[in-house]
């Protein structure tokens, strides 16, 4: 009998993999050994890619196969070449069960995609959901902002010291912790590691969901299967995985050389089931023939009509440009301007008359001191003596690092930054708008000043650096893409979301034939859309202003600029320095501002400039921020990841000071003092959701009626960890998710009862149409009694409540505790009952009349007024990241939005006002309304739908009324750059403002 | 509750005048309910429009004029709305909407408020939007559900239900394909003639038009041969609407599979039901509870002759009886778990499980805050006491794309393939 021959192809979203094997007598593919398997990047051109490895295969044209295709991107041509498809889960679900039938769990990460199946008992295989992309691509994405290689970021991250946290729910995230990490100057080894450790937190969240990998139900190790090309090629990441999953290397945990072709072997085995014969010549033919075709595709019409309207487009946008004059040749003064970016680092020296004698664009390459060295070395070199530097300053995510290594004279805030260098242009500008590597930020301007600011919420941020790091996955460089993209003709339509969606919106338009160049086009066009409907949220041009200046690097890619004119129907400037504004910016601000002796480093103390950091962990409060310490030459420190001031070095934080967050957290888990033993036993309350605030009733009421009550923990990073691993949810917000972590808690400390209610309703304030509670607060105890295995043993108490009426949660209560065999009479229910509400009442009167002291203090002394307007659990150390305490150090009262609701009324909504908690957040924004010295910003936690509903109401309230709206959204992110930011920015606007009433008092005068 | 203190939210009333001349556009979401639905308003007076258009366009237009993370239902509705308003169909000084709304404390009862404020952004700030609930939440009094139109109303959404639920047990079988839609589509249009304000419904009219309709279906050529039954729950408008979840339905009979979709009227039942539960945890609607009692025994009652006369043919295979759906749920979650599907959610998924339908799709819009809790919260326990049972849970989202969606639900039906196809008996 003639010998069979079976082909397995995948495709996955950036690799291509061919095996070939033998039949063998029992009619199966021989995929354990295999004749020939190949593994390449497909750089998104797959089907030629699919014929260049068919071409290198050892075998004659001639000879009849059977084949089958596999992978994300594979459908596509699976579907025009008529071969077999199987879905490649199910593909590595055969194999294993053919090559390592022992095995209890595989877990296979992909490009795109991360994957576990488990064998054990009833077999199960999950996939990511659509939040949880970013897996190989993921880790390649992180190597391009460290400027390694993937090989060379897996090697350093052997070396590490200490993991730092990052956030896990996907890639956007991640890089948007990672990014401060690098220009605080924390070190690569270290950075690496919590890479492949955030990628494995995310593995667990997103898809065990409470099934633990490596463990059978009565915890004894089983063996682990580690499949596709990363956990094959990293061993950094193998590590982390062996390690948190505390399995054994070779034993329990096993990553088989076939780890990278798991799909294609399996591929190949489903090819041999199949009837489908062909040959390799046909085969051939049939995707050469596929090639030409366009499957319909969502297009838009092409960014520039010909070369000539792209030459008219180009002119007319050169006119934006500074003079520049001759470094080697200019004598006088000169001034510096530094902007430490996300990516990039950028430097700009100007002459008296602002013309351009020097300038620097470059990525910062993980390391923007060094790089700062270098170039202020080279500038004093070309200076000599005849060009004597007055001033400096600089801006940007690295300001204060870079401001404390060199003596740079002044730290200026992004958006002051930005705005001085676009009235430079333009004087009467009235709207900046600055896509940057990271980061989307616009203003509007009016009457001279800065009126409101958006910024990209972490969500839907990767702007530049994400079509840079496309650009490489598709094996161009940026420059390139960018060109490409203007040939486009048929630009696909890629929506406007994140990164990890437009990287499936890319791959389904890859899987019906687009071309780079489309892409390209499509890419830039999101980028667009994204800022304009998702950030600025606008209709139409008009809103934005008649005098638009664009800057930031991504608006050097003519794309962008294009697709933004058109999308906006107007014609905009975007200067030809639209890569240095905020240097340029620096540079104007630090002529204007600095009349004394510049502190910059001279040249003789630059030559002795080092540079060393250290990490280590701040006690001095609850926080334990991790902090990184720079030395420099001269023993000059600077300390950053603190949250406040004292992780800084400074002794003076001021208790005498209010601060509503503070009062709050105090006030609650003080409670735990009050407790005392009754008789009947402990019952724990999980300090999280719904607890914030009725903790006070219900320690109370459970206190009166003979429990001992114990609270758990105010949250850290630890919390969280504790109790991920049950998780249903990924998409849940974070103050629900960290529910987990307090039942753990509890559970270690013994407790007997763990008590969480039901409660659909909250409590009745008369402010608003119902008195609701959100679904995710009121239910949460259904989900932690269906998926936390550690709450089978203890006895959990989550009774349906009421809180309408004394009589009604007596009722309520009474019945519930009964029904568990708590033998207690309405009069002992009743009276606690009154005594709970009595607390609670109290607490509240506690919390306004504390609002009260705060107003009074803040107004006696001259401070600014911040409600930091949220939930009640939103002062939680963890939840809120110490915003409160990062506020209170740049000189605001803090109050909460419950400490001052009471003082306005809510105007007419045009939503429905139907929860308890959201009412508050009305009548505080109209409380702020009607201050001029207070303002309000909004915490918003990622994936709160209901803040979808307020945010634009609030921002209404305060907007129609003349104030700044201030939204800060937080998830588990734990670096507070990007919100300090916000608030500085908050802060000059004030300041411009109020310096601009004074001007026109004056002249009323 | 009298010295509640919150000021009246401002809309325009669709008034008696307005019904003479308006054009009333309403958005799809299930097409045979709401296409007999559409035909009683038209019967009724009134000069309605269901809006049929889709394209990727609409989910567009709703981003632009909604918030962003808004739920992706309310993106769809309004971008729906907003197109057909902006397209120069219609006249916007003579054109009302419609919306469905049930209240509760899910964020889903803001849509007609998002709604309102979308038109205004859009430039429409003139066109009534007329929010119909059974709660009567809103004044308009040119078009308020009178007693016989909601009665009439029921029976076409029972009419729905079976229609639906013989198309989907007839669809992958019929030997001229198309042929159980075209059966189904007239019968829509013969259903909803019958049902006009003047004429009074005799059940036993309707009883012997549900073993009419069984009797076609039954009629209908097909061939049976093994399929896997693939179930679809989830958020009411992503689980029906083929707009919302990219024809979801239709992918699953193009890969062979049976679709099996759980009927409105448990919907309905489920939101009465919650009246009911709040008096009896809470002691809620001391006096109100009495007619949401009776209303539910109604509702339970034609569900369950519905169900009888399906049986009595022996052909097709019935839904479950409500008071059994509500049982399911022991162990698994509270019925006082009523925000958005709430504890039906979970109920359907058991629903299914126990029938045999050992694949479900359980579908949502990207970070729905219910099914948080009684979805995805819900698989694990309802897995491991039902370890034949596969569910995938797919998110729904003007960003997520179809080529991710259709992998999962591809993985799902690869297993299916292998183990748990059902065969179908004459």
């Amino acid at each position: 009998m003639d010998q069979t021959y079976y082909l397995g192809i995948d495709i996955g979203s950036t690799t291509a993999k061919l095996v070939l094997a033998r039949g063998r007598d029992d009619g199966t593919a021989d995929v354990e050994n295999v004749i020939y398997e190949t593994y390449e990047r497909h750089f998104s051109r797959v089907r030629e890619k699919i014929l260049d490895l068919l071409d290198a295969l050892p075998l004659d044209g001639n000879v009849a196969l059977s084949a089958a295709i596999s992978g994300s991107a594979g459908l596509g041509l699976s579907q025009a070449i008529g071969v077999p498809f199987v879905q490649e889960v199910f593909a590595t679900g055969e194999v294993v069960r053919m090559l390592a039938p022992d095995t209890s769990a595989v877990v296979e990460l992909g490009g795109e995609d991360a994957k576990i199946i488990f064998f054990d008992g009833a077999m199960d295989e999950r996939m990511n959901g659509t939040c949880a992309g970013g897996t190989g691509a993921f880790i390649d994405q992180m190597a391009t902002l460290l400027n390694l290689s993937v090989g060379d970021m897996d090697t350093l991250s052997l070396e590490h010291t200490r993991i730092y946290p990052i956030a896990s729910r996907c890639g956007v995230f991640a890089k948007t912790d990672i990014q401060p990490l690098l220009n605080q100057g924390a070190n690569k080894a270290d950075v690496a590691a919590s890479i492949y450790q955030a990628v494995v937190n995310q593995t667990i969240a997103g898809l065990a969901q409470g099934r633990r990998i490596g463990r059978d139900k009565d915890g004894n190790p089983r063996k682990v299967l580690f499949l596709g090309g990363p956990l094959f090629f990293c061993r950094g990441l193998q590590e982390r995985f062996v390690e948190t999953l505390q399995l054994t290397r070779d034993e329990t945990a096993l990553f088989p050389a076939w780890g990278p072709y798991a799909v294609a072997r399996g591929t190949a085995l489903y090819a041999a089931k199949s009837l489908h014969r062909i040959t390799l010549d046909e085969l051939r033919a049939a995707i050469r023939h596929s090639l030409g075709e366009r499957a319909v595709l969502d297009t838009l019409p092409p960014l520039f009509a010909s070369e000539d309207d792209y030459r008219t487009f180009t002119k007319r946008h050169e006119k934006a440009s500074v003079p520049t004059a001759d470094i080697a040749s200019y004598e006088g003064s000169a001034w510096l301007g530094i902007d430490c970016g996300s990516t990039t680092t950028k430097l700009v020296l100007i002459s008296e008359d602002d013309a351009l004698l020097y300038q620097y664009y470059a990525s910062n390459q993980g390391n923007p001191v060094e790089i700062i060295r270098t170039e202020l070395t080279k500038i004093y070199d070309l200076c000599g003596d005849r060009i004597a530097i007055r001033g400096s300053a600089v801006t940007g995510y690295g300001e204060e690092l870079i401001r404390n290594a060199f003596g740079v004279d002044l730290g200026i805030v992004e958006t002051i930054a930005h705005f001085t260098a676009a009235k430079h242009f333009m004087p009467e500008v009235d709207f900046i708008l600055d896509i940057g590597g990271q980061d989307i930020k616009c203003f509007r301007i009016a009457n001279g000043a800065i009126d409101s600011i958006m910024l990209n919420e972490a969500c839907s941020s990767g702007c530049g650096s994400f079509l840079e790091t496309f650009a490489k996955s598709m094996g161009f460089t940026a420059a390139e893409f960018a060109e490409r993209g203007r040939f486009s003709t048929h630009p696909v339509n890629l929506g406007t979301r994140c990164t990890v969606f437009m990287n499936s919106s890319v791959k389904q338009s890859q899987k019906d034939g687009a071309t780079p160049e489309d892409i390209s086009a499509g890419l830039c066009i999101s980028v667009v859309k994204n800022a304009i409907y998702k950030v600025i949220r606008v209709n139409s041009a008009e809103e934005l202003g008649r005098h638009v200046v664009v800057q930031g690097g991504t608006f050097y890619n003519d794309c962008v600029l294009r697709a933004f004119e058109r999308e906006l129907g107007n014609e905009v400037i975007r200067p030809q320095i639209a890569g240095l504004m905020g240097a340029f910016g620096a540079a104007l601000y630090a002529r204007s501002h600095v009349s004394a002796e510049p502190g910059l480093l001279s040249p003789s103390a630059l030559a002795d400039f080092s540079h060393t950091s250290a990490t280590t962990v701040c006690r001095r409060c609850t926080n334990h921020c991790r902090l990184t310490v720079n030395t420099f030459s001269g023993g000059r420190r600077y300390i950053s990841g603190n949250r406040c001031e004292r992780g800084a070095g400074a002794e003076n934080a001021d208790t005498t000071v209010p601060n509503l967050y503070e009062f709050k957290r105090n006030y609650l888990f003080g409670l735990q003092e009050q407790s005392r033993s009754g008789g009947r036993g402990t019952i724990g309350l999980p300090m999280a959701l719904g607890m914030y605030e009725l903790a006070v009733l219900w320690h109370k009421i459970f206190t009166e009626l003979g429990y001992e009550v114990i609270l758990s923990s105010p949250s850290r990073r630890s919390t969280y960890e504790k109790g991920q691993f049950s998780i249903p949810s990924d998409t849940a917000c974070y103050p629900a998710k960290i529910m987990h972590g307090h039942i753990e808690e509890l559970i270690e400390r013994g407790v007997d009862t763990i008590f969480y209610p039901c409660l659909s309703y909250n409590i009745d304030e008369h402010q608003s149409a119902n008195h609701y509670n959100c679904p995710v607060v009121a239910y949460y105890s259904e989900l932690l009694h269906g998926n936390m295995d550690s709450l089978q043993k203890t006895d959990f108490f989550y009774p349906y409540l009421n809180l309408d009426s004394e009589k009604i949660l007596t009722r309520t209560l009474g019945r519930a505790l009964r029904a568990k065999g708590t033998n207690v009479t309405d009069r002992e229910v009743k009276a606690a009952v009154r005594a709970g509400f009595t607390a609670y009442h109290a607490y509240m009167d506690a919390v306004r009349a504390e609002g009260q002291r705060a107003l009074a203090y803040a107004r006696e002394h001259g401070r600014r007024i911040m409600i930091l307007a949220g939930r009640p659990y939103h002062i939680d150390p963890e939840i809120g990241h110490g915003i409160d305490g990062l506020a209170a150090s740049l000189g605001f009262v803090v109050v909460s939005e419950d400490s001052v609701s009471e003082l306005a009324q809510s105007p007419t909504l045009h939503v429905l006002n139907q929860w308890t908690y959201h009412a508050r957040l009305y009548r505080a924004a109209m409380f702020a309304a009607g201050n001029p010295d207070v303002e309000l910003v909004q915490l918003v936690s990622f994936g709160c739908g209901i803040d979808a509903i307020t945010t634009d109401e609030v921002r209404e309230i305060l907007e129609t009324r003349g104030k700044f709206y201030t939204q800060l959204k937080i998830d588990e992110i734990t670096n507070l750059g990007a919100v300090k930011i916000r608030l500085r920015s908050l802060m000059g606007a004030l300041d411009d403002r109020d310096a601009g009433e004074v001007t026109m008092g004056g002249a009323d005068a | 509750m009298s010295k509640r203190n919150v000021p009246k939210q401002d809309y325009i009333s669709f008034t008696k005048e307005m019904k003479k001349d308006y054009k009333i556009l309403v958005p799809m979401m299930l097409q045979m309910h709401f296409k007999i639905l559409c035909g009683v308003l038209r019967n009724f007076g009134y000069d309605v429009e269901l809006l049929e258009t889709s394209g990727p366009h609409i989910a567009e237009e709703g981003l632009r004029h909604v918030h962003n993370d808004a739920c992706y239902p309310a993106i769809i509705v309004i971008g729906q709305f907003i197109d057909a308003i902006k397209s120069g169909k219609y006249d916007p000084d003579k054109t009302a909407l419609v919306f469905f709304q049930t209240g509760g404390g899910c964020r889903a009862s803001n849509y007609v408020s998002l709604l309102r404020k979308a038109l205004k952004k859009a430039g429409y700030p003139q066109v009534p939007v007329v929010a119909l609930s059974f709660v009567g939440l809103e004044k308009h009094p040119g078009l308020s559900l009178s007693l016989p139109l909601i009665h009439k109303i029921v029976y076409a959404f029972l009419y729905a239900d079976l229609l639906m639920l013989l198309v989907n047990q007839c669809r992958p079988y019929e030997n001229t394909p198309g042929s159980a839609q075209e059966l189904a589509d007239k019968w829509t249009q013969t259903l909803a003639d019958a049902l006009t304000e003047k004429t009074f419904v005799s059940y036993k009219q309707v009883k012997d038009n549900y073993r009419a309709i069984l009797r076609d279906f039954a009629a209908l050529p097909r061939t049976l041969r093994p399929a896997a039954r693939v179930g679809i729950v989830g958020e009411i408008f992503v689980k029906y609407s083929p707009l919302a979840n990219n024809d979801l339905e239709r992918f699953l009979v193009s890969e062979g599979a049976e679709p099996v979709v759980p009927g409105l009227l448990d919907f309905f039942m489920y939101t009465v039901y919650a009246n009911v539960i709040d008096y009896q945890l809470y002691g809620l609607h001391p006096v109100k509870h009495k007619i949401f009692n009776l209303l539910f025994d109604f509702f339970n009652k034609k569900k369950n002759d519905l169900i009888e006369i399906i049986e009595e043919q022996g052909i097709f295979e019935p839904p479950a009886h409500f008071d059994h759906v509500i049982n399911l749920t022991n162990g698994y979650i509270g019925v006082g778990t009523k925000m958005g599907e709430g504890w039906l959610l979970t109920a359907e998924m058991l629903e299914l499980a126990e029938a045999g339908v050992e694949n479900i799709v359980c579908t949502q819009p990207f970070g729905c805050l219910p099914n948080h809790i009684c979805g995805k919260g819900m698989m694990r326990p309802i897995k491991e006491r039902n370890p034949d049972v596969n569910i995938v849970a797919i998110d729904y989202d003007a960003g997520a794309t179809k080529v991710n969606q259709e992998n999962r639900l591809k993985l799902m039906l690869a297993n299916a393939k292998k183990s748990n196809v059902h065969i179908k008996n004459q």
